[in-house]
């Protein structure tokens, strides 16, 4: 294990990952901007990559790292796809509150 | 010719029919399905005629097309259930095959100028090739199973003619009504069929047609071949006798459902919907006959039954009299000619029934010339007269129509049985056969008399509505009321063709519609190709065809007595000619029938022509004697009332039970979870994101939690 890294536990990467995907979720349950919401679930991903990061070092299996990567771009790629899907509906209903898109209520 | 090129004559024509289903799809195409039919069923004609001579020398030969069924069969070919594609040639074949190519070549090709024009044109043709190769398949199958499957073609043909003008609503219920009552003399076929089986162990007529004749005692046991032996060994066990003796009668059943014989004949008068030269090619003169093929193709096996063949003669004799007085006060010309059919193939049947099978066959032959020919010229006045059909409606037609005219008088000699014609010597050998009958038989004497009379009296009625549609139609005054229609056919309804019909309907009355479609408002003569030719060869059939057919050859009877006495329909017994006021009874029978014609066509002169007052008269004192017999003795309105109403009501019930019942139970099914479990899910669908990302979290937490307890 590499030296600059021995004097961090494991444990705090982990806890970094959580705080990132806990406050993402509070976001995306608390907020109703579809952009806000939608960078939570963005906040999210950062979270979950971190930990990932941090066990893939901590077991020297570059695995993890390499999904990583691939989390990130095809994260990039959706996040692209996500933004354009919101100028859209904001142009369908000239708002951006996700509660304007409940058609399907029960 | 060898022959084994008669294999090909039943595909001939389907591949026909197929070439004319091909040309009903590009419209320039249509009028080569006309050619196409008629061509395909004279080449099968051709064929019959070259292979004649190998045909009808020696016993019956097989010629097989290709192995069909075989189950449980042995490397020799013998035992377990065989039926193959195969053809039984022999001179009752041949006879068959002659009269169902010959004729209908003569009415395809009258039909080619028939049905010029109409928009169905090359559907037509393909429903007469698959006739064609439906009917000659029945006549030259070698098994029953084939019988069958041709048996039920026909009517499948049958059916798909008699709904040609498929927007009339009445040719659509004449359709339904023919398909449906012969389904149920089909299902006594199908029975007895199986009773063969079970009974001979076979259903190939090279073994129980020699079985068959074994056990009535026309040939010797010991000459059978194997193969026939154990179909005799197994139809003579104690067990099976009752069974023998019960197939001829189921057999029967579908003969009756075919050959439109009481109580089934109701939907031959119906099947008149479809255009004329159907009507004379597949309901008089061929596959109507087709009851009185089978019988005697298998006339060994119906006589083995003490029963079968008097039940036969009797259905035939009533059937006789009872269709010829509806004849006598119908007003539709087609229809006088249908029941009139249904008489005739009640004379069919009563030959046959008293062993006369060469009367049978004889008067098939001619009734097959002389009601073709009947139907296609009152084919030629419905044409002529736009739909006209109606007996009231028209008179003194014999200047506008001069060859029809003559045409209908030939046709209507032979059909009368005046003497020197076709029917004259065929019905009298019918007739006289009857008597011979009685005075052989010891235990059913007074009924074959009775039968006989029954005969002569139908010869009477036959004579008189012949004459009277003739005299009626041609004689008297001229005046006429043109119908409303072509060919009895409604204006077609149809996308593609809109543009045209309206442009027709508009045009009905106007100079451009005449000249178009070649009618005038006055009835016209048809033109001699190709449609008067074939009729005149008709006439000829009809009236001097008995020198060719019964006449001429070694044999008593003439050629038609060398084929069926060369074939199974041979009878065991050899009737003897009895006595009467000390003459031979058939040259009795040939005076009385000759007067009685005679006697019939007078008075029908007098009634119908010279003094059409005295003929009103006459109807009017009998009011209620015609109200019966125009309304067919209320036969249809029996059935309706006794049968279909009843089966109606049954299945309104059972449409009720069906909705209520499996219906609701079905629908409850469905109604239940939704109204309850999903009422309550219902809730949770709020529409809310944020509601449903707790939920995720709040799930997920759940199983997170779970996981870590299970794990510690």
């Amino acid at each position: 294990m590499p030296e600059a890294l021995s004097t961090f536990a494991l444990s705090h990467y982990l806890l970094v990952g959580a705080v990132l995907f806990v406050l993402g979720l509070i976001g995306f349950v608390t907020r109703r901007n579809l952009i806000i919401m939608f960078l939570c679930t963005e906040m999210m991903f950062q979270g979950i990559a971190i930990s990932l990061v941090a066990f893939s070092r901590f077991h020297s299996n570059d695995t993890g790292q390499t999904f990583v990567i691939f989390v990130l771009t095809i994260a990039a790629a959706e996040a692209a796809l996500a933004l354009g899907l919101v100028v859209l509906l904001f142009r369908r209903k000239r708002t951006l509150d996700a509660q304007a898109w409940a058609a399907m209520r029960g | 010719m060898p022959i084994e090129v008669l294999k090909f004559v039943p595909w001939i024509p389907l591949l026909a029919a197929v070439f004319c289903c091909l040309c009903c799809m590009r419209k320039p195409l249509r009028p080569l399905a006309g050619p196409i039919c008629v061509l395909s069923i004279f080449t099968g004609f051709v064929i019959a005629v070259l292979t004649y001579t190998e045909a009808v020398a020696g016993p019956a030969q097989v010629v097989t097309f290709f192995k069909w069924i075989g189950v449980g069969v042995d490397a020799q070919g013998n035992g377990g259930f065989q039926a193959d594609f195969a053809y039984y040639i022999d001179s009752l074949t041949m006879v068959m095959l002659f009269v169902v190519t010959g004729i209908g070549s003569l009415v395809a090709l009258y039909a080619t100028g028939y049905m010029k024009g109409d928009r169905g044109f090359a559907r037509f043709f393909g429903g007469v090739s698959l006739f064609i190769f439906a009917m000659t398949s029945m006549v030259m199958g070698d098994n029953l199973i084939v019988l069958y499957l041709g048996w039920e073609m026909v009517g499948l043909a049958s059916y798909l003619l008699i709904g040609f003008y498929y927007s009339k609503p009445s040719a659509v219920a004449a359709a339904k009504k023919a398909f449906i009552v012969n389904r149920i003399g089909d299902l006594g076929f199908a029975l007895g069929i199986f009773t063969v089986y079970m009974t001979f162990g076979s259903v190939r007529y090279a073994e129980i047609i020699p079985a068959a004749q074994a056990m009535i005692g026309k040939v010797d046991v010991a000459t059978l071949s194997a193969s026939a032996l154990a179909a005799y060994q197994q139809a003579t066990l104690p067990h099976h006798t009752a069974w023998v003796m019960a197939a001829p009668l189921l057999l029967m059943l579908g003969a009756i459902g075919k050959s439109a014989q009481i109580p089934l004949y109701v939907w031959l008068p119906d099947a008149m919907e479809g255009p004329s030269p159907v009507s004379a090619l597949i309901h008089a003169a061929t596959m109507v006959t087709s009851g009185v093929y089978m019988i005697s193709r298998l006339l060994p096996l119906f006589e083995y039954s003490p029963y079968a063949l008097p039940t036969v003669a009797t259905i035939g004799g009533v059937t006789a009299i009872f269709a010829g007085t509806i004849a006598l006060c119908q007003y539709d010309i087609k229809r006088v000619f249908a029941f009139s059919t249904v008489s005739q193939l009640g004379y069919m049947f009563l030959g046959v029934g008293v062993l006369s099978s060469v009367g049978g066959m004889w008067h098939l032959i001619s009734h097959a010339f002389f009601k073709g020919l009947l139907f296609l010229t009152a084919g030629s006045v419905m044409h002529a007269m736009a739909g006209q059909l109606d007996l009231r409606k028209m008179s003194g037609l014999r200047h506008k129509m001069p060859v029809t005219c003559w045409l209908m008088f030939a046709a209507c000699l032979s059909l009368a049985g005046v003497p020197l014609t076709s029917g004259f010597f065929s019905k009298d050998l019918i007739i006289a056969a009857v008597f011979d009958r009685a005075q052989m038989e010891g235990t059913w004497a007074t009924g074959y008399y009775l039968l006989g009379i029954a005969a002569l009296v139908t010869a009477f009625i036959t004579a008189s509505y012949g004459f009277r549609v003739w005299f009626r139609v041609f004689m008297g005054p001229e005046q006429y009321e043109m119908g409303h229609e072509d060919h009895g056919a409604p204006e077609p309804e149809s996308p593609d063709h809109s543009a045209e019909d309206k442009a027709h309907q508009h045009g009905k009355n106007t100079e451009d519609h005449d000249t178009h479609h070649g009618h005038h408002h006055a009835p016209h003569e048809m033109p001699w190709w190709p449609m008067n030719i074939p009729l005149v060869v008709l006439a000829l059939g009809a009236t001097v065809g008995w020198i060719v057919v019964g006449f001429i050859g070694s044999h008593k009877y003439g050629w038609i007595g060398s084929m069926v006495y060369g074939s199974s329909a041979k009878p065991s017994v050899s009737i003897k000619h009895g006595t009467m006021l000390g003459l031979d009874v058939h040259y009795v029978m040939m005076a009385v029938s000759g007067l009685l014609a005679i006697g019939a066509i007078a008075l029908a002169a007098y009634l119908h022509w010279l003094n059409r007052d005295a003929g009103a008269r006459l109807a009017a004192r009998f009011v209620g004697v015609v109200k019966l017999l125009s309304a067919k003795y209320y036969v249809d309105e029996i059935y309706d009332a006794v049968i279909v109403k009843p089966l109606r009501l049954k299945a309104q019930l059972f449409f009720v039970i069906d909705q209520l019942i499996l219906d609701g139970l079905v629908q409850l099914v469905g109604w239940l979870p939704g109204n309850t479990l999903g009422r309550a899910a219902q809730k949770t669908q709020t529409g809310r994101l944020q509601g449903y990302g707790l939920g995720m979290a709040a799930g997920l937490a759940i199983l997170a939690v779970l996981i870590f307890i299970v794990v510690n």
